[in-house]
Formats: C-alpha cells, structure tokens, sequence
C-alpha cells in the first residue's frame, strides 16, 4: 500500500518536472515547479527526512517560487513597456 | 539532430544510472553507526543537527560563506538607484499578513529550539522568518531595500562570523570545529540562534534586493 | 524494490530530463528551472541510494539540507544576472556561439 502511494509520488514528481520544462506559458511552468517543490516536500516525509521536507516546503516552493514569479513580473513588466 | 541527441543521451545516461543503482551492493560503511555511538557527545539529540553542527561542521560554515557571496554578487549586479515604494495591497490581505507575522516568528524561535532534540534547526526557522519579510513586502507593509547599511551588513555576516569565532576558539582541541563534549550543546544553540538570524536576513535579502528594480534597466 | 530506491530511480530520471532542459532551452528563466530540476534530482539520488534499505541515514539527510540552502543563494543570483542581462540588452536567452 505504502509502495503504491511512492510509485504515485515519483510518477507524480515526473510528470510535474517534465511539464515544467513542456508548458508553453512561463507563468503556468513557474506554478508547475512550485507544486514540484511541494511534491518533494511530500517525498522527503516518505524518505524518513522530515528535516528536509520542511526546508523544501519553505525554501524550495516558497522562496525560490516567490523569487522566480517577481523575476518573471519584471521581465513583463520591462517588456510591455519599454 | 541536436534535439534528438541530447534526449537520446540524457535518457541512456538515466538508463545507465537507473540500472547501476539496482546492481549497487550494500555499502560496507553504513555512518549510521558511528553517528549514534557519538550521539551522547555531539550536544545534540537529533542526528541530523549533529551531523549538520559538529560532526560535518565545516561543511555549514562553507554553507553559509557560500550565501555571502551569493548576497555579495547580487548586490554588485542590481544597481544603485533607490527602490520604489511598495504598492500597498488590499487591507484586507495586510491585515492577514499582520496577524500571520507574530505566529511565524513564534514558529521560528520554536524550530530553532526543537532542533535540538527533534527536526528543526537554523535552516528552516531562518527559511520562515524570511518567508516572513517576504511576505510583508508582497502586500506592501516592508518596502525593498536598497544598499545595505551598517546594522544590515552586520546582520548578514553576524552568523558566519560567529561561526568562525568559535571554530577558532576551539582550535585548541587539536581539531577544526571539535566542541568539549561538557558545552557542546551551549556552543551549537548559540551557533544556530547567530546562524537563524544570518539566514533570515540573507534569504529575505534575496528576494528584497532583488525585487526592488521592477521598472527602469 | 524499496521506497528509498524508487526515489533515487526517480531522482536519476528528473537529473537526466534537467540536464535535457539546460541544454537545449534557450530561454534563460526556463534554464534556471531545469537547473532547479537537476539539483532536485541529485538530492534524490544522495537520500535515496542511502537509504535503498528503506534505514534513515542522518548524514545524507543534512547534506541534502545544506544543498537546498545552497541551491537558492545559486537560483537568486541566477535571475540577478538574467535580470541585469535583459535590462542591459532587452534579451532573455545568451547569445548563440557562431560555431554552433
């Protein structure tokens, strides 16, 4: 039962990385890598590393999200007015 | 043709490493012995925390020196100029983040202490407290900053100076980062406390360095 | 197949679908991410392998967590240099090298 659920989780962990790369959009490939992060949040409890789920969570999905979606309203921003 | 080769590559280098990882024997070092032997005199009861803050010490001292330098080029990229003043959100969303802010400290100053003895640790209430800020600038309560002054810049160095001030104190013993066994617990808590502060700042300045250039080049 | 070996799998496949995306991505925040997938997928691999008897190992485990800290100081300044580069020349790919 427990395996079934990881084999969920790395399909899932699969499928969100690969469609990070695949969306056209850049904003919905920037959501897509948050819910990455979160996915690997959820890996790292499986693993036993409850340490390195929470620095993922906040770091990995939050943080580095926040940072990637201002750098993407910049670079908007700077491009639809010039 | 470019395409084609890199896929084809990339998926027999993942099939190479997929299947070496099956054949893989049992490593005949398993650290998870000597961890626990030493337990009692790391200081620490969680095993993570003492690999982190004295068995692998240096490698979060080089840690945090590595972040300084990311904090330093970031700050020799972005320019000069004074930032904007934040666009202040809907009261509603800064009211939130006002009530939210005082439990998110709270919460750090907790992961800080537990990690002593359950997960938690510098790492990720520094991560929360500059989730914190993060969120204070994003509904316009905390305005980006600009060119650090003095009381920042010691804030950012204060954990890895700390750190070092320590590490070189304690050379004595014969060893880099070798705590006394007797104030080992002492020494880590104080580590951490400089290190959670450094992180926060530097993590949040980050974001807050960077996000003040939202218009001109 | 134990759950500590099906994440290293998993690790060695999003590590390989990174260094896919980095190479052949121009655009450079997309770039960043890939890398970001790259770094994912080796954290796998390092927990992962460790733990193929399903045993939680401590010493990977923190330095999985001192590499996530590592990797966004890293991501930061990658979109500091993406962001000054498109200030600079209004571009969000590198130039292409003639000989490619």
């Amino acid at each position: 039962m427990s395996f079934a659920f990881d084999l969920l989780l790395a399909l899932a962990l699969l499928w969100s990385g690969w469609r990070t790369l695949t969306t056209p959009r850049l904003d919905q490939a920037i959501v897509l890598f948050i819910a990455f992060g979160l996915l690997m949040a959820l890996g790292w409890a499986r693993l036993s590393a409850p340490d390195i789920g929470l620095a993922e969570a906040a770091i990995g999905a939050g943080l580095t999200g926040a940072l990637l979606l201002d750098a993407y309203g910049a670079l908007r921003q700077r491009t639809e007015q010039p | 043709m470019r395409r084609f080769l890199v896929i084809a590559f990339a998926a027999a280098f993942a099939a190479a490493l997929g299947s070496a990882m099956l054949e893989l024997a049992p490593s005949p070092l398993d650290l998870r012995i000597p961890v626990a032997a030493h337990l009692a005199q790391s200081g620490v009861s969680h095993p993570v925390t003492a690999v982190l803050l004295n068995y692998r010490g240096y490698d979060t001292l080089l840690e945090i020196a590595v972040l300084l330098l990311a904090l330093l080029g970031i700050l020799a990229v972005v320019g000069k100029d004074n930032p904007s003043p934040p666009r202040p959100a809907h009261p509603v969303l800064q009211t939130l983040a006002r009530l939210a802010t005082p439990s998110i400290i709270v919460m750090a100053v907790y992961l800080l202490w537990a990690g002593a003895f359950r997960p938690g640790g510098a790492f990720q209430a520094g991560a929360l407290l500059a989730a914190a800020a993060v969120l204070l600038h994003l509904v316009g309560l905390l305005p980006a900053w600009s060119m650090p002054r003095l009381r920042l810049r010691l804030g950012f160095v204060i954990g890895f100076v700390v750190f070092l001030m320590v590490s070189t104190a304690l050379l004595g013993q014969g060893a880099l980062l070798k705590y006394p066994a007797e104030t080992a617990g002492m020494l880590i808590l104080l580590i951490e406390s400089a290190l959670t502060l450094s992180l926060a700042l530097i993590l949040a300045g980050l974001f807050l360095l960077l996000s003040r250039d939202q218009g001109g080049a | 197949m134990t759950g500590g070996l099906l994440f290293a799998l998993t690790g060695a496949a999003l590590f390989a679908l990174g260094v896919a995306g980095v190479l052949l991505i121009a655009h450079l925040l997309r770039r960043i991410l890939a890398f970001n997938l790259m770094g994912s997928g080796a954290f796998l691999v390092l927990v992962g392998l460790a733990q193929r008897n399903d045993v939680p190992d401590p010493v990977p485990q923190a330095m999985v967590l001192t590499g996530i800290v590592v990797a966004v100081a890293a991501t930061a300044l990658a979109l500091a240099l993406t962001r000054k580069l498109h200030g600079l020349t209004g571009q969000i790919a590198l130039p292409e090298d003639a000989d490619d």
